[in-house]
């Protein structure tokens, strides 16, 4: 059927993928009419996409070190926009995303507009130069441009540490949908969803992850906007949700307060009977809630952390030239967008479906023995993710009375809005497939550097080739479990952990990276202390914020990476001023970065 | 003035300006939020703050990424840096 080479054939391979996977929805929609239960169905659908990439793993097999750590260099444009947005959109994305602005609302979309604007940092500052550099990591970059097993050992550090935080994240969020698509216990499913992550990795690499990220994307962007376009539909609210619900929006304002939001408090006796993770709604839909400093440091946090999140920069050093790297970028924010773009009209649908007593799905209002009778009340209130209380004793469901859980506006809404459960299948791989492609990324990006920086450049710099590739390999498998110890503990939230990962890499790894480009006299110690301290500040800020300390300048726990950054551009230009500008080779070395023409700086092989 | 310098002048001259746009949709319109949420001009019917935040500054992002690979092609042209198709 397919003739030629894999890579020219690429629109021809998914384009019969993404028909397989059309029928197999159809498939499955049909034998939900035949009888099949939602458990059953459930488990198809995760069970048949992870069987898919495990596939394409095992097919991406490779014994090339370029091909292992950056698929060879020959990712056309477009798929890499693709594998990327895979990378990039995490569970936190995918599950927790329209969740936050159902219930936090405009302040909440600082990350809507943080999570995008980065990208043109990337762009403009990063992505093109450090493919001209042809590096297999981050710290490899560093550890070239600034010369020294110091630097590169920093960036190894921050990079650690901040794709550590958000993988655990990852790990957490495929264990969770495991364990209610599988419905096995969470301790198991942690692992369960390990498995899956690593039997696209590890054989392949780069090569592998890349190839079903791509595949991962078409799964998750089905599984977003279909339920979308459905839910918009079914309810007249209009054609292409996206440019016709402003009278939706209008309409939850008015509902509000006729339901008496911010009107009517609970006390916190009644609240306290509230289950944990569980919220009502107490800010208003589309109004403007927050300062401006508020929502612009976090946003701010959000753009710096993208550009400097190793597991992002990594996927375009896999295009095969700088002009490819560059366009990328606009096709990976492009992919993005399709999604981020529908988050707020998901929870705007949701919001809408559960207020309005004029649609038959909406619940204030109502009786709460009716509410409770319902089925699918039944089921999230079961998973802990819905709850109602009648607080005021009246017998009847008020807007301060229902209480939700993040995760259930996505994955409870087609539920709610009475599509048949083939959707709720579908919207479950879907998850699957944004929080295992991310986690990959990670996993990836940390085994890399330390099997690439750590051992071959410091440890063990004649090390041959096989012996290369199985150290990468052993320590994937490592990481890969340390994680999943660590998600399994649950100490923090989904999406707290995402956010202090990208403080993180903000801290260390932004003005050393931008610097390293657009300023010749930076040099090795220079970017030593600014990671260094940049890191160290960060994380004591963090720590201080945490126990108790008060903060300065507004600076949240959730913004900490303001304070780490700052200290590493100012600790980085001013020990760079007071020590030896870099080595005529260096100077070189950036203007050949600086040009897209020519050889890369570092070999094609090293 | 080398060729090579050249080059880096226009291309940090399009990074400011890229900069610069990317600085308003990202963080200068926000210290407007209460003004755009009153504000006459309504997207599609939405209030000006929300529509921003939902698609407004993201489809502008898209589009300036674009542009700026676009323009930074040209120049790169202009210098003779263009890479050769197989490399």
């Amino acid at each position: 059927m397919i003739k030629g080479k894999f890579i020219d054939n690429l629109p021809k391979v998914y384009g019969i993928y993404t028909g397989g996977f059309l029928v197999f929805i159809i498939l499955m929609a049909i034998a939900e009419q035949a009888g099949m239960s939602a458990k059953l169905i459930g488990i198809c659908f995760v069970a048949f996409t992870v069987a898919i990439y495990a596939i394409i793993g095992y097919l991406s097999r490779t014994v090339q070190v370029d091909a292992y750590y950056v698929a060879g260099r020959q990712v056309p444009t477009v798929f890499n926009g693709m594998a990327t947005a895979a990378d990039w959109m995490s569970g936190a994305s995918f599950v927790a995303m329209a969740g936050g602005i159902y219930f936090k609302g405009y302040g909440y979309m600082a990350l809507l507009v943080g999570w995008t604007g980065g990208y043109v940092l990337v762009a403009s500052l990063l992505a093109p130069y450090l493919r001209k550099f042809g590096c297999y990591t981050v710290p490899d970059f560093i550890g070239t441009r600034y010369g020294g097993n110091v630097a590169r050992l920093s960036a190894v550090l921050v990079l650690t540490v901040a794709s550590f935080t958000y993988v655990t994240a990852q790990i957490n969020a495929t264990g969770t949908i495991a364990s209610v698509a599988l419905d096995i216990p969470f301790g198991i499913a942690v692992y369960v969803g390990l498995a899956s992550i690593l039997l696209c990795s590890m054989l392949g690499g780069m090569r592998a992850v890349t190839w079903t990220q791509v595949a991962q994307y078409i799964v998750l962007i089905i599984a977003y906007l279909l339920p979308v376009f459905w839910i918009s539909n079914k309810m007249g609210a209009g054609v292409f949700p996206h440019l016709m619900l402003a009278d939706e929006v209008a309409r939850i304002a008015e509902l509000e307060s006729q339901f008496g939001l911010g009107t009517v408090k609970n006390s916190a006796a009644d609240l306290a009977t509230v289950p944990k993770g569980l919220a009502g709604i107490t800010k208003a839909h589309s109004e403007v809630n927050t300062t401006p400093w508020k929502f612009i440091s976090l946003a701010v946090c959000m753009m710096a952390g993208t550009a400097s999140l190793p597991h992002v920069m990594m996927r375009y050093f896999t295009t095969p030239s700088v002009k490819a790297a560059r366009r990328s970028v606009g096709w990976s924010l492009f992919f993005i967008f399709l999604l981020y773009s529908s988050a707020p009209m998901l929870a705007t649908l949701s919001k809408l479906s559960l207020m309005d007593p004029n649609l038959a799905t909406g619940i204030i209002g109502k009786s709460i023995a009716d509410v409770q009778a319902l089925d699918w009340y039944q089921n999230w209130n079961q998973a802990n993710l819905m709850f109602v209380s009648d607080f005021n004793g009246n017998g009847t469901l008020e807007l301060n009375e229902f209480f939700m859980g993040g995760k259930a506006v996505v994955l409870a809404t087609p539920e709610i809005a009475g599509l048949p459960y083939v959707i709720s299948g579908l919207v479950a791989a879907g998850g699957m497939a944004a929080a295992m492609s991310t986690a990959d990324g990670l996993v990836l990006a940390i085994a890399n550097a330390l099997s690439h920086d750590l051992y071959y450049k410091i440890i063990d710099p004649k090390a041959e080739t096989a012996k290369r590739l199985i150290v990468a390999r052993v320590l994937l498998v490592i990481i890969g479990f340390a994680g999943a110890t660590i998600a399994a503990l649950e100490i923090q939230g989904i999406l707290g952990s995402v956010i202090w990962a990208f403080d993180f890499a903000m801290s260390g790894l932004f003005f050393p990276l931008v610097l390293g480009v657009w300023w010749k006299r930076a040099n090795a110690q220079g970017a030593v202390a600014g990671m260094l301290l940049g890191l160290a500040s960060g994380t004591a800020y963090l720590v201080w914020v945490r126990t108790g300390g008060a903060g300065f300048w507004g600076v949240t726990q959730l913004t900490f990476g303001i304070v780490g950054s700052l200290v590493s551009l100012v600790s980085m230009i001013v020990v760079s001023l007071i020590t030896k500008a870099p080595d005529a080779a260096t100077q070189k070395m950036v203007d050949e970065v600086r040009v897209p023409s020519g050889k890369t700086v570092l070999g094609k092989q090293h | 003035m080398s060729k090579q310098q050249q080059h880096w002048e226009k291309t940090r001259g399009l990074l400011f300006i890229t900069l610069a746009i990317w600085f308003v949709f990202s963080i200068g319109i926000f210290f407007f939020g209460a003004e755009m949420e009153s504000s006459s001009i309504r997207p599609f019917g939405y209030p000006l703050s929300y529509y921003m935040t939902c698609q407004g500054s993201l489809g502008i992002f898209v589009i300036l990424i674009f542009w700026f690979a676009g323009r930074q092609e040209k120049i790169d042209e202009e210098f003779g840096f263009t890479e050769r198709e197989d490399s």
